[in-house]
């Protein structure tokens, strides 16, 4: 009923190519209520559509080359990063209430040179083997780290204690079923607390085509990526981890690399091969971090000041809105 | 009577509380001594029987006795046992006073292990508690997706390598490597052709004090263009290059004689005051034989 000129119906060797359809105009194909019958006008339908495409692409291929120099410039493809969200706190560059703030935050006396990082990291109770060795990795990979082993100390009564002994910072790598799942970082005098999420850990051994052992020499740091001002802050935090003065001469450098909220750390050995060419080795651990919660003061769980929570019924409605 | 009852209800027909394992049988019920499921400590079974129960902290003694077997609701007597381990020790004692010696026994057996978990527990939530928080399956796959997709999208490689030699185009490297010097030098040089005007000394003096000045800037400007126009003339030998050539020459046997990589920090600085007067010495003569 009011199908046009079409193929017979029944013809169970799939549609073949329609010469011309003539379709009322409110008809569509899922008012039929016969199954097999409206699988096949929609198998008809979806050719029909490719194959109007394909006509449309050779058509405006042709018109390129025809036009040749004067063509218009390719359409830029649409990506993820392309459609983001704005975000109203994306830091400009010449932000002066941006520098400002920066200046009088808890990273000034790092990047005014007043300390140098020195770093505790330690786990949740009873780390397992896995645990362990990254613990162990993380801490040649970061200069002047020292691991620790929490048996059952509260971090609440670590903390004093870490202050007192010029620490700068804390990691806490929290574990679940022998894996590192969380990381805890939290900058010590009085410095805000960060919550991540980790994922996929891989040791030294389950990198491919790795290099050598880091050695002591202090990493460059390159954090990519990080717009807004709540990424600036992230950002801080970790270039705080790093000593000031890379040392160029051990070629290591330490990524931080943001990309849609996750962030990647590699930790790579370089060479320049030439002045356009450079080749990257990686040796040393990667994870990848998620933001969970940034918290003002100090690790406190119960009476902390959050600055930034995850919600996940608010964050997470748009696929193109990225709060790093 | 109690043999009948064990009669059916242990061995041959089914019991509620009974759970059957291979290689025991336990009994559920909350009245049982030991929970295992015996002819002796069945509380159905039994027509006087007594157990140790804790509630919320504090231990009870049940005691059922066969008076009081017609009234289901009178039936277990409750006696609340001191806090003190020793006196509730003896008050077990004393209430099960010509009771058969088995029961008497498993209540204090029972009657200490009890207090043995309370105090673990005590103790316990002094600690830290750990929270469990439960995994959502659907937003931990939904997570690993986008991190999947996320890690494709960031090409680490290709952002960290053009990072590093952003680094180098901006001189953060300072004289390890010898790379921006030998672009420098042509971007200097190129400069200096295309100024082939009638120029005097002092223009030429003064553009190079400028390019010298500004020196990180025209590299920064001219150094991709120059390198590649650069390259090209490296290889094609021509007249106006080979003075550049020599040059180049020159100052790459002095880079060369250490090898490539980063090393010699000291020589490296001196170079650039060295270029200075090279050039100034050897403008001249470049600007006769061009002209």
């Amino acid at each position: 009923a009011g199908e046009g000129s079409g193929p017979a119906p029944g013809d169970g060797t799939g549609p073949p190519a329609p010469e011309r359809v003539l379709f009322p105009p409110t008809f569509s194909v899922s008012e039929i209520k016969n199954k097999q019958r409206r699988h096949f006008m929609f198998l008809r339908w979806k050719q029909q559509q490719r194959k109007e495409k394909l006509a449309l692409k050779k058509k405006r291929r042709k018109e390129r080359e025809a036009l040749g120099d004067k063509a218009p410039p390719k359409a830029i493809p649409k990506t993820i990063e392309n459609q983001r969200v704005y975000d109203e706190t994306t830091v400009d560059p010449n932000d002066e209430e941006v520098a400002f703030d920066e200046a009088t935050d808890e990273f000034a006396p790092y990047f005014n040179r007043q300390t140098v990082p020195k770093i505790l990291i330690t786990t949740s109770d009873r780390p397992r083997g896995r645990t362990v060795r990254f613990c162990e990795q993380l801490a040649t990979v970061i200069p002047n780290s020292h691991v620790y082993y929490r048996r059952g100390l509260a971090l609440k009564r670590i903390i004093p204690q870490c202050i007192a002994r010029d620490f700068t910072d804390l990691i806490v790598i929290n574990e679940d079923r022998k894996i590192p799942n969380g990381l805890v970082l939290s900058h010590l005098p009085d410095g805000p607390t960060a919550h991540f999420r980790m994922s996929s850990v891989r040791l030294r051994k389950e990198i491919k085509r790795k290099g050598k052992e880091p050695t002591e020499h202090v990493p460059e740091v390159i954090l990519n990526n990080f717009t807004t001002r709540l990424g600036h802050s992230i950002g801080r935090m970790f270039a705080a981890l790093f000593p000031h003065d890379p040392q160029f001469i051990g070629r290591q450098v330490a990524t931080f690399h943001n990309q849609r909220d996750y962030i990647f750390f590699r930790f790579h050995r370089y060479i320049f091969k030439s002045e356009k060419k450079v080749g990257i080795q990686e040796l040393g651990p990667r994870f990848t971090l998620k933001l969970r919660s940034l918290q003002k003061g100090t690790f406190d769980s119960k009476y902390g000041e959050y600055e930034w929570i995850h919600k996940r019924r608010e964050m997470d409605t748009s696929r193109r809105k990225f709060h790093l | 009577s109690p043999q009948v009852v064990w009669s059916m209800l242990g061995n041959r027909q089914f019991c509620s509380y009974k759970m059957t394992t291979k290689t025991q049988n336990f009994c559920r019920n909350e009245y049982n001594l030991t929970g295992l499921c015996n002819r002796s400590s069945c509380p159905l079974a039994n027509s006087q029987y007594a157990t140790v129960r804790e509630e919320k902290g504090r231990c009870y003694l049940y005691m059922k006795t066969i008076e009081r077997a017609a009234f289901p609701r009178r039936l277990w007597e409750r006696v609340l046992l001191s806090k003190n381990y020793e006196k509730a020790l003896e008050e077990i004692d004393e209430n099960l006073i010509y009771w058969p010696r088995f029961i008497r026994h498993k209540c204090k057996q029972r009657f200490t292990k009890i207090t043995q978990y309370l105090i673990r527990i005590r103790k316990l939530t002094l600690k830290r508690q750990r929270k469990l928080v439960p995994l959502r399956r659907k937003i931990e796959r939904r997570e690993n997706r986008r991190e999947e997709k996320a890690l494709i999208a960031a090409q680490l490689d290709n952002a960290i390598e053009k990072e590093l030699l952003e680094r180098l185009k901006q001189d953060t490297y300072g004289d390890i490597y010898n790379f921006p010097i030998h672009a420098f030098d042509k971007a200097l040089q190129q400069q200096d052709e295309e100024s082939e005007s009638e120029s005097d000394a002092e223009r030429e003096e003064d553009d190079e004090d400028e390019d010298v000045d500004k020196r990180e800037f025209v590299e920064a400007e001219d150094s991709e263009l120059s390198d590649f126009e650069d390259m090209d003339k490296l290889e094609t030998s021509s007249e106006e290059e080979q003075e550049e050539e020599e040059e180049v020459e020159e100052k790459a046997s002095h880079s060369k004689s250490k090898g490539k990589m980063p090393l010699k920090g000291p020589a490296r600085r001196k170079r650039p005051h060295i270029e200075i007067e090279y050039e100034e010495e050897t403008e001249p003569s470049t600007k006769t034989r061009a002209t």
